[in-house]
């Protein structure tokens, strides 16, 4: 008689892997819908566009290595990959600019590290910043102007005339971040000054404070979901918000707190980003550590870095430094006087 | 993290880190109250249905037997009786298959009823109260009593600790937080009293301070019966019995894990490596202390227990009173076991239990369930995807463990990172696999690199011993060998000394006689030479030793040969325990010499009587002398032969070892090297001597 025979725990939680991913995906959703709002057509062609650049890069990688492709592109973390690096890209940027960065986070990215979940570094970072140092004219002048500010508001067909350079020149509906304005001018006026500057709105900077909210109602989903821990994106914001609270005290001398935290790419890297689980730190303790180290790198590089915004930087920096964290966090095991920090030829305790 | 919460409890509660609240599919089979099995058409019995040494069978193939008769004796202080469930015939002795994780076999007594249930005279004691503590234990250890709840450790090794003076709390363990289970629950529910009067007097036992009843909030029937009872208790107390405390805990897997639920109830940690004692905590379960409690006051050995019967493809769901014994394939039968589908079956809960192979193994003193699930209900492992380091297994661990690091390190077979780690920690509770996203079997991977490491720890141990062994011995050795040299050199010198003397004596005769003198002088210098040869290179010439060898050089070559023999016979008791093929060759070398030595007792014996005899003669004549020379070039040409052969035999010995000994093999190599000095320098000196005669003879 053939009795099946499997190794204990027999019971199994439903969440997968694949469902994970999904979650992940659709809760960039209502981000992305405030952003196609605010800012037009560009952020939505993208996350199609790397979509598919990301599944055929993912499924021919896989046909090369000989391993199943269909159970690989089912796990949707090319799709992931994919998504967030439509979100993080400038709206008007050339088509090429989105092809190169995803292609080179999955294949460079991933694939060449071993594939899904052996990567050190964020794909969708790696892709991102090596565009962001290749070709800086095209990722830092195609930023949307909110469509609101705009005379003709950029119609679909513009808008893919422009990312195609087919003859529409992004020129007339671009320009630069609040953060970057704001930092620029704040050298030579007062916040008062700076702030009658239609970009900010009425608020703090118009439409991104809008799309950082999104992004944190989406990542509270998350969070409620248990897809990510709270540790990082606790980590980030508070990293941020610290060394701004000390060092930008005043609005009328730096960026202030408000724009730190609700303009950019804040929202979207503190819940989407940074907590990728790949390369990220894995113990508790580790991720608010790590959190917290992307926050202050991105605040640093903001601050007196030349780029307009810092989070890829500052999370390719900390998935450097994660597996040493985790060497020196591990928790204290039950039953043992205290806690393990890094590795000891003869260890007793 | 940990702090404690409040729940309609006297005590303060503690709440442990991580747990996870898996779907606890208990109502299915508290439907019904317990059911009492019948006879089954034969019992098998496994000689080892608990933790520690199997017990001794006492009854022989034939032999008839009552019920509660003994079985089996305990083997050691860590071991179990095992009584008859009913009364048959032993019809078998044999191995069988048995509830263990691998599937293994074990030794089995099997017992065919006769249907009459017959039992041997018990001894109840209506005042079990006021029995001594060593004669309660006594009982308990006769009556054969393993922990119930899962280990199976005997209950009277725990009921006497080591520091029972420091024993502070009984912890009862009522909490049963597998999923599905509930033999515990009904248990509670039917049999609360036989419980509290169990608990009342392991209690006793401990002398300790606190005695705590630990029940999880999802069971509220057990938790009324139990507090009928205990008011019950209450009212018909005296003042020697302990106060029970019941604590209603909140429902988290796996609160009923010992460490888990000491935690949980004191705030207190067991330590890592340690037992609950080492804090002053004993941890016993509720259907032991039932079993306590029947075989004090009615005198019941312990063969039969609770089983929960369970799963979709089980038509009747139930908890049932089993007899020890019974085959799972004959029980579950009974209550509308019919599979649809591929047959699997696990003995224990969905969490921890293992899958059975062999569904005619019996049902042991520790089976508290039967889960026979349909596919939809427990869907076999999906293909297990890439670990991407989320992390839910870090917050599912009970233990505080980083699953996942253990995992890597243990698919890399970092063994000495994973143990660093703290594996040994690791409960193997299952929570880690059941969340893991990417259905990745975690606790096998544990399971496999605990017993690598445990495998590992045993090679070094033996690697370190056999180490010791080698060093003592090559020092003993060289030890040997400077002794000999010392003494080799006190015989040189001996023996040069004669040689001056007995040069001195042929001078003295050549002075006066002539010319032939001067010839037998330069023969008895190359005799001289050859003797100190002799001497020097250890070359057997004692066959046909001449007159002069004087009987102290033959004894000091019989004690030479002896130590060789000696030496011999230690290296083939070596080679016995390690290499069975050289055993031959050395048993053949060990005779050679054992022939060796007799031969140069014998030469010693005669040497030493012809000293005797020559003790009254005068020195040998120089023309004696002299022809003794061609006779030592002889000699030294035979042992020459010899000693090549001898080499030629320790070179193909080497090359022997070589291939399938390489312990062996350098001291092999040593004593080639050593033999090849030895011949070079028998050479040497048989030249020397040829050189000497022929420059003398022309």
């Amino acid at each position: 008689m053939a009795l099946t025979k499997l190794s204990s725990p027999h019971a199994k939680d439903a969440l997968s892997t694949s469902s994970m991913m999904r979650w992940v995906v659709m809760l960039c959703l209502p981000g992305l819908a405030v952003q196609t709002y605010f800012f037009g057509w560009g952020n939505l062609h993208n996350v199609l566009l790397c979509s598919v650049i990301a599944l055929l890069c993912e499924a021919a990688i896989m046909q090369i290595r000989k391993r199943p492709v269909g159970f690989y592109l089912k796990d949707y973390s090319a799709l992931v990959t994919a998504v967030l690096l439509g979100l993080a890209l400038p709206p008007l940027a050339p088509w090429w600019v989105c092809v190169v960065a995803t292609s080179f986070a999955i294949i460079f990215g991933k694939h060449l590290y071993g594939g899904m979940g052996y990567n050190p570094f964020n794909p969708a970072m790696v892709g991102y910043a090596l565009v962001l140092v290749s070709f800086p004219v095209a990722m830092t002048t195609n930023w949307a102007t909110p469509s609101m500010l705009l005379e003709n508001t950029l119609s679909l067909p513009e808008t893919l005339s422009t990312i195609w350079q087919l003859g529409a020149s992004a020129d007339a509906y671009s320009g630069a971040t609040p953060l970057d304005v704001y930092k620029h001018e704040i050298k030579a006026g007062t916040e008062e000054v700076i702030r009658q500057n239609a970009i900010f709105g009425n608020r703090i900077a118009l439409g991104w404070e809008s799309v950082n909210l999104a992004f944190l109602i989406g990542g509270l989903g998350l969070l409620v979901l248990k897809i990510i821990p709270w540790q990082t994106p606790i980590g980030v914001l508070s990293g941020i918000a610290l060394p701004a609270l000390l060092l930008s005290w005043d609005s009328d001398q730096a960026v202030p707190v408000s724009l730190h935290l609700f303009a950019g790419a804040t929202m979207l890297g503190a819940f989407f980003i940074a907590t990728d689980p790949v390369s990220s730190s894995t113990t508790p303790l580790g991720r608010l550590i790590y959190g917290f180290g992307i926050g202050l790198f991105t605040f640093v590089i903001r601050k007196y870095g030349s780029y307009p915004d810092a989070i890829a930087f500052a999370v390719l920096l900390m998935n450097f430094a994660a597996p040493f964290i985790d060497t020196y966090t591990q928790p204290r095991t039950y039953g043992h006087r205290k806690a393990k920090r890094g590795y000891k030829a003869k260890d007793k305790g | 993290m940990k702090t404690p919460v409040e729940h309609s409890n006297k005590r303060k509660l503690f709440e442990f880190n991580g747990g996870i609240h898996p779907e606890e599919n208990k109502w299915q089979s508290t439907q019904e109250g317990i059911q009492q099995t019948s006879l089954p058409p034969k019992f098998v019995l496994p000689l080892q249905q608990h933790v520690g040494a199997p017990a001794k069978a006492l009854v022989s193939v034939g032999e008839h037997v009552l019920r509660g008769q003994l079985l089996a004796e305990a083997d050691g202080v860590v071991s179990v009786n095992i009584h008859a469930p009913s009364s048959g015939t032993i019809t078998d002795i044999s191995d069988h298959p048995v509830a263990h994780p691998s599937g293994l076999s074990s030794m089995c007594i099997v017992l065919c009823p006769d249907g009459k249930d017959e039992s041997v005279e018990r001894v109840s004691h209506e005042d079990y109260l006021n029995l001594s503590a060593d004669q309660t234990r006594q009982i308990i250890r006769a009556a054969g009593i393993a922990g119930l709840g899962g280990a199976g450790f005997p209950t009277d090794i725990k009921l006497h600790p080591a520091n029972v003076k420091n024993i502070s709390t009984l912890v009862i363990n009522g909490i049963e937080c597998e999923p599905y289970i509930t033999a515990d629950d009904m248990l509670m529910r039917e049999h609360a009293d036989e419980i509290l009067r169990g608990v009342e007097i392991m209690a006793r036992l401990l002398e300790s301070e606190h005695c705590i009843l630990a029940i999880e909030d999802n069971k509220p029937e057990a938790c009324a019966a139990l507090n009928v009872a205990l008011t019950e208790r209450q009212q018909a107390k005296s003042a020697q019995l302990h106060e029970i405390e019941l604590a209603v805990i909140p429902t988290k897997y796996p609160s009923g894990g010992e460490k888990q639920l000491i935690y949980v109830l004191t705030g207190q940690e067991v330590p890592s490596g340690g037992i609950p004692a080492d804090i002053g905590v004993v941890c016993q379960n509720v259907g032991t202390a039932r079993a306590v409690y029947r075989a004090v006051r009615y005198g019941e050995s312990f063969t039969s227990r609770i089983t929960t019967l369970t799963g979709e493809q089980m038509q009747q769901p139930c908890n049932v009173e089993v007899r020890i014994g019974t085959p799972i394939n004959w029980l579950i039968e009974q209550y509308g076991y019919s599979p649809s589908q591929p047959e699997r079956l696990i003995m224990g809960g969905p969490m921890m239990g293992f899958s059975i192979t062999d569904s005619s193994m019996p049902v042991v003193k520790t089976t508290n369930c039967i889960l026979a699930p349909a596919l939809n209900e427990l869907p076999l492992n999906e293909q297990a995807q890439a670990c991407i380091r989320c992390g839910l297994c870090t917050e599912a661990c009970p233990a505080d463990l980083l699953p996942q690091q253990l995992y890597w390190f243990s698919r890399s077979n970092e063994l000495d990172k994973a143990e660093q780690h703290n594996l040994f920690d690791c409960i193997e509770c299952g929570a880690c696999a059941y969340v893991c996203p990417s259905s990745i079997p975690l606790v096998q991977y544990y399971r496999h690199t605990k017993g690598e490491i445990k495998q590992q720890r045993l090679d070094l141990e033996k690697s370190d011993r056999a180490r010791i062994r080698f060093e003592a011995r090559q020092e003993r050795l060289e030890r040997e060998t400077a002794e000999k040299e010392a003494k080799r050199k006190a015989r040189a010198e001996a023996a040069a000394k004669l040689q001056a003397e007995k040069k001195a004596q042929a001078e003295s005769a050549s002075n006066n006689t002539n010319s032939p003198a001067q010839t037998n002088d330069s023969k008895t210098a190359a005799k001289s030479a050859v003797e100190a040869a002799l001497a020097r290179k250890n070359v057997q010439t004692t066959d046909s030793a001449p007159a002069e060898l004087s009987a102290e050089a033959l004894k000091s070559q019989l004690e030479k040969t002896q130590a060789k023999l000696d030496k011999m016979l230690d290296a083939l008791e070596e080679a016995k325990q390690n290499n069975l093929d050289q055993v031959a060759k050395l048993q053949r070398a060990v005779e050679k010499n054992q022939l060796r030595v007799n031969q140069a007792k014998q030469s010693h014996e005669q040497a030493i009587k012809r000293e005797q005899a020559s003790a009254s003669q005068p020195a040998p004549s120089a023309a004696e002398n002299s022809q003794q020379a061609p006779v030592d070039i002889d000699q030294l040409e035979r042992s020459l032969e010899k000693a090549k052969s001898k080499l030629e035999t320790m070179r193909s010995a080497f090359e022997d070892a070589e291939q399938d000994n390489t312990d062996q093999k350098e001291k092999l190599a040593r004593a080639v090297d050593k033999n090849v000095i030895r011949v070079a320098a028998a050479q040497n000196a048989l030249d020397e001597a040829m050189q000497n005669t022929q420059s003398e003879t022309p």
